[in-house]
């Protein structure tokens, strides 16, 4: 059994040990959020944050979640309230098909937490998720909107 | 008949999928849960499209896919655009196939490709507005008993201008709901319209930026199993045998289900079914075709350029006396290789056969060829089917094809009362597609002293996908869809000969996004490029004076032309490239920018692109269209390439079949919008067709190296 926080909530798995997280989220905890698009690390639809940080769900195994902090895209929202990435994501008209974009939203939140005003190049370098779609333009300018948006009001 | 059991599940979806509200609410809800919902004091339906609520919200129904390419919001904006409700009050849902059945298809054709969503179908969504409308301004009429003609729709609200009185769609739809629906209708002057040509937020974001179960992947049923699959390698191949017994008693599973050329694992969850699967031992029997490669397939498919007696498309004017009289004569043959759609989301589909019942979960792009796929192989009537459409992860032309629905409905039945969901990984979905065909053509013109084009022959040898889909099109050995753009050029030539050389090897080939127009026009206009250059013309201006009788293609060249700043100075080491290719019926002209370093370091610097649709409904998603063409036509022109061994696909994943990444994608991408009107043309599609030869004609001119096979990988290329 591995237990294991997802979204603010215990949960607990009857799983074997090196069953892929993404695969414990979608099919025994019916966490949806995260895809399915490689199994390999290649193409970021199955990104969640792991104690704040950004990895690859289909290639993490259940033991390295237990005990641990898991963060989905379902739970980005603060009471109801759509995390400013997501506004952005609205604001730009981002999503096409939308299967990558729980990947690819969190990546960015994920960005933004450690590099609060990215420059093109940082953004380059840290969003490496595949979408088949091409929204890649409107990502770029939704992440620079997101970041001012996320600005402290000036004193 | 339904049963109980089935009600429960219906209901569980429903639920499980509510939480989201919105769109999500409305994905997968079948037909008697619809009813339920009208029964408790939701409004009627005016027109099989149109419900509108007590509280004046709108529901429009949605009989195309949605995949990625926006037409449920563009879809719904054409009946709103009549329907004069209020806007912001609108939701969709998607028709189910057995009302469509029930109904006698009133919701018309759910097939979803050849960017014939809003094409196809705009005139009757526009009618269904319209008539609704006139229903509920009869009815507030009646009402008011005041002439109808005294009357106004507008935003949701009926008013009555002389006496200024008011009511909302809600308080009259039920009056409307009880009239008969008017024979004629009169649309709106394109002028008059307030939503069509305006960007809107399409309807489908909020849910896909929260994470809501939308996908064919995402469907959750109790008691679910999960499927995984292998497939034979080899094309055509059969299933030998499987040594099931080695994975008795293993955890989870439930069945191994062995198809004629496939072997099913189900389990309890996915990943147990996959890798059960991956220890299992399966012989198969590759057949004839078990030796095949790359190049045994190129060289099979290059016979019909040598091929002495081929059919003839065009024959006009006497070519070969215009090539012994032309001061000038240029030759080139070029290649392209098969690829894979690669949508984002591996294929798909979950089905419940019980009771002589078939209920089908599936991302498909044509619904209805879902639902008799799903009902040939149960061996049930329709009448006996369901098919709930959920949201597609890409398309891309993959989805028509049934192959998965047919596993999976043979998987459920092996499972009788169970539902099983088959998911391929990404690993069958790269060796199992139905590949973009591998096409090689050679072309032979001449010119006059002055550098005019005077002939120009055209030999296409080529995989057919009319061969397989509908062989009964193609009329004498003339392929004419597989000669897209070639046998329809717009250029006026006095000597024409176009030959075609169908050539269909052991892989299956298919619609890709553009589908022939994703390579033809790389050839043609590349072919064109080179004749211009063997003119000493500028190729813009060669172009142009040759499609004087082409407006339309006139039009998005000058357009292209004019935004690139064509023929104006550039910066050091940059050069251009243009082309122009119709297809889909719409228009497209590209203009590239580019540097190419001495090491072949190739610098994307500008990608100009414009689009003459006739009509734009959403320029926003217009846009959208543009820039996400470029993506995927740029990931085949730089890197595409599916090749062969062994009868077998070689590639696996994204890790040997590479697509373009944020840090890859060109910063400076101009979508250029002409709409001229008249005319309502596909958007999806179009702008993807002169991507390739614009850039490879850039390259050239940066480099003085034709590009006449791709990938650009394959030439010694690689993106900065
Ligand atoms: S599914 Fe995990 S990176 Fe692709
Ligand atoms: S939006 Fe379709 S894959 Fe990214």
């Amino acid at each position: 059994m591995i237990e294991f926080t997802v979204n603010g909530r215990k949960r607990s798995a009857d799983v074997e040990p090196e069953m892929p997280l993404l695969w414990v989220l979608r099919d025994v905890l019916d966490v949806k959020g995260p895809k399915y698009g490689c199994g390999i690390a290649q193409c970021g639809a199955c990104t969640v944050h792991l104690n704040g940080e950004p990895v690859r769900s289909c290639s993490v195994p259940a033991s390295a979640a237990a005990g641990q902090n898991v963060l989905t895209i379902e739970g980005l929202a603060q009471r109801g309230r759509m995390h400013p990435v997501q506004k952005a994501w609205i604001d730009h008209q981002v999503p096409q098909c939308g299967y990558c974009q729980s990947g690819q939203i969190m990546a960015a939140v994920a960005l933004l937490k450690k590099n609060p005003n990215p420059s093109d190049r940082d953004i380059d370098a840290a969003m490496t998720n595949l979408c088949r779609c091409g929204t890649y333009a409107r990502i770029r300018t939704a992440i620079h909107a997101a970041a001012q948006s996320m600005k402290p009001a000036k004193a | 008949m339904t049963t109980p059991f089935h009600q429960s599940r219906r209901d569980f979806l429903k639920v499980s999928t509510a939480v989201g509200g919105g769109l999500a609410l409305q994905l997968a809800i079948p037909a008697p849960v619809l009813a339920q919902a009208a029964a408790k004091g939701k409004g009627p339906e005016l027109t099989a499209w149109i419900v509108v609520n007590p509280d004046s919200s709108v529901v429009i129904r949605v009989a195309r896919s949605e995949m990625g390419q926006g037409s449920s919001t563009g879809l719904p904006m054409l009946v709103a655009e009549e329907l004069e409700c209020d806007w912001r009050k609108v939701r969709i849902e998607f028709v189910s196939t057995s009302e469509q059945l029930r109904r006698n298809r009133a919701w018309g054709s759910m097939a979803t490709g050849g960017s014939r969503s809003i094409r196809d179908s705009q005139e009757y969504l526009r009618r269904a507005g319209a008539t609704a409308r006139e229903m509920l301004l009869a009815a507030a009429a009646q009402r008011w008993k005041v002439p109808g003609s005294e009357c106004d729709a507008e935003n949701g609200v009926i008013i009555h201008r002389p006496s200024r009185r008011r009511l909302r769609f809600g308080q009259v739809a039920q009056g409307a709901s009880k009239l008969e629906p008017p024979g004629e209708v009169k649309l709106k002057d394109p002028r008059d319209w307030n939503l069509i040509g305006k960007s809107a937020n399409r309807l489908d974001i909020p849910d896909k930026v929260t994470g809501k179960p939308l996908f064919g992947i995402d469907v959750q049923l109790p008691g679910m199993a999960y499927a995984a699959i292998a497939q034979c390698p080899v094309f055509r191949g059969r299933l030998r045998s499987v040594a099931d017994e080695r994975i008795l008693g293993a955890r989870g599973l439930i069945k191994v289900v062995k198809l004629e050329d496939a072997v099913a694992v189900v389990a309890d969850n996915w990943w147990r079914a996959n890798r059960m699967l991956k220890t299992l031992p399966i012989e198969w029997d590759a057949g004839p075709d078990g030796g095949a490669s790359t190049a045994s397939i190129r060289e099979f498919v290059r016979f019909g350029l040598e091929d002495t007696s081929v059919p003839v498309a065009r024959d006009e004017g006497d070519v070969e006396a215009a090539f012994a009289a032309a001061a000038k004569v240029i030759e080139a043959e070029y290649y392209a290789p098969f690829l894979n759609h690669a949508p984002l989301e591996p294929m798909n589909c979950t089905a419940l056969v019980e009771g002589g019942r078939v209920e089908v979960w599936a991302p498909t792009q044509n619904a209805e060829a879902t639902h008799a796929t799903a009902a040939a192989t149960a061996g049930v009537p329709l009448e006996n089917v369901d098919v709930r459409l959920t949201h597609l992860g890409g398309g891309f032309g993959r989805r028509g094809f049934q192959d998965y629905t047919r596993q999976a409905v043979a998987i459920a039945k092996a499972v009788e009362g169970t539902p099983v969901k088959l998911l391929w990984s990404r690993e069958e979905d790269m060796q199992h597609d139905y590949y973009r065909p591998m096409t090689l053509m050679r072309f032979k013109a001449g010119l006059d002293a002055a550098g005019n084009l005077t002939a120009w022959r055209i030999r296409d040898a080529s995989h057919s996908i009319l061969a397989g889909v509908r062989p009964q099109d193609i009329k004498e050995g003339v392929d004419r869809h597989a000669l897209g753009g070639i046998v329809d050029l717009p250029y006026g030539v006095p000597n024409l000969r176009i030959e075609f050389a169908m050539r269909n090897s052991h892989v299956p080939v298919g619609f890709m996004r553009t589908v022939f127009h994703s390579q033809n026009p790389f050839m043609r206009e590349c072919f064109v490029d080179e004749m211009a250059h063997a003119a000493g013309k500028d190729p813009y201006e060669f172009r142009r004076a040759l499609l004087q009788a082409k407006p339309k293609d006139l039009g998005v060249l000058d357009a292209a032309a004019k935004a690139s700043g064509w023929g104006s100075p550039l910066a050091a080491g940059a050069h251009r490239g243009i082309a122009v290719q119709d297809s889909h019926g719409s228009y497209a002209a590209a203009v590239f920018e580019v540097s190419v370093s001495g090491a072949g370091e190739l610098d994307i610097r500008r990608v100009v692109v414009a689009v003459d649709p006739g009509h734009v409904v959403n320029p926003d998603s217009a846009e959208a269209q543009v820039q996400s063409c470029v993506a995927y036509g740029l990931t085949s022109v730089l890197w595409g390439e599916i090749t062969l061994s062994q009868g077998r696909v070689e590639q696996s994943n994204f890790h040997d079949y590479r697509i373009m990444r944020l840090a890859e994608m060109p910063k400076n991408i101009e979508a250029v919008l002409v709409p001229s009107g008249g005319f309502w043309g596909g958007m999806g599609e179009t702008p993807l067709a002169p991507l390739a030869p614009a850039l490879c004609n850039a390259i050239f001119a940066a480099t003085g190296k034709r590009i006449r096979s791709l990938p650009l990988s394959n030439q010694g290329l690689r993106l900065v």
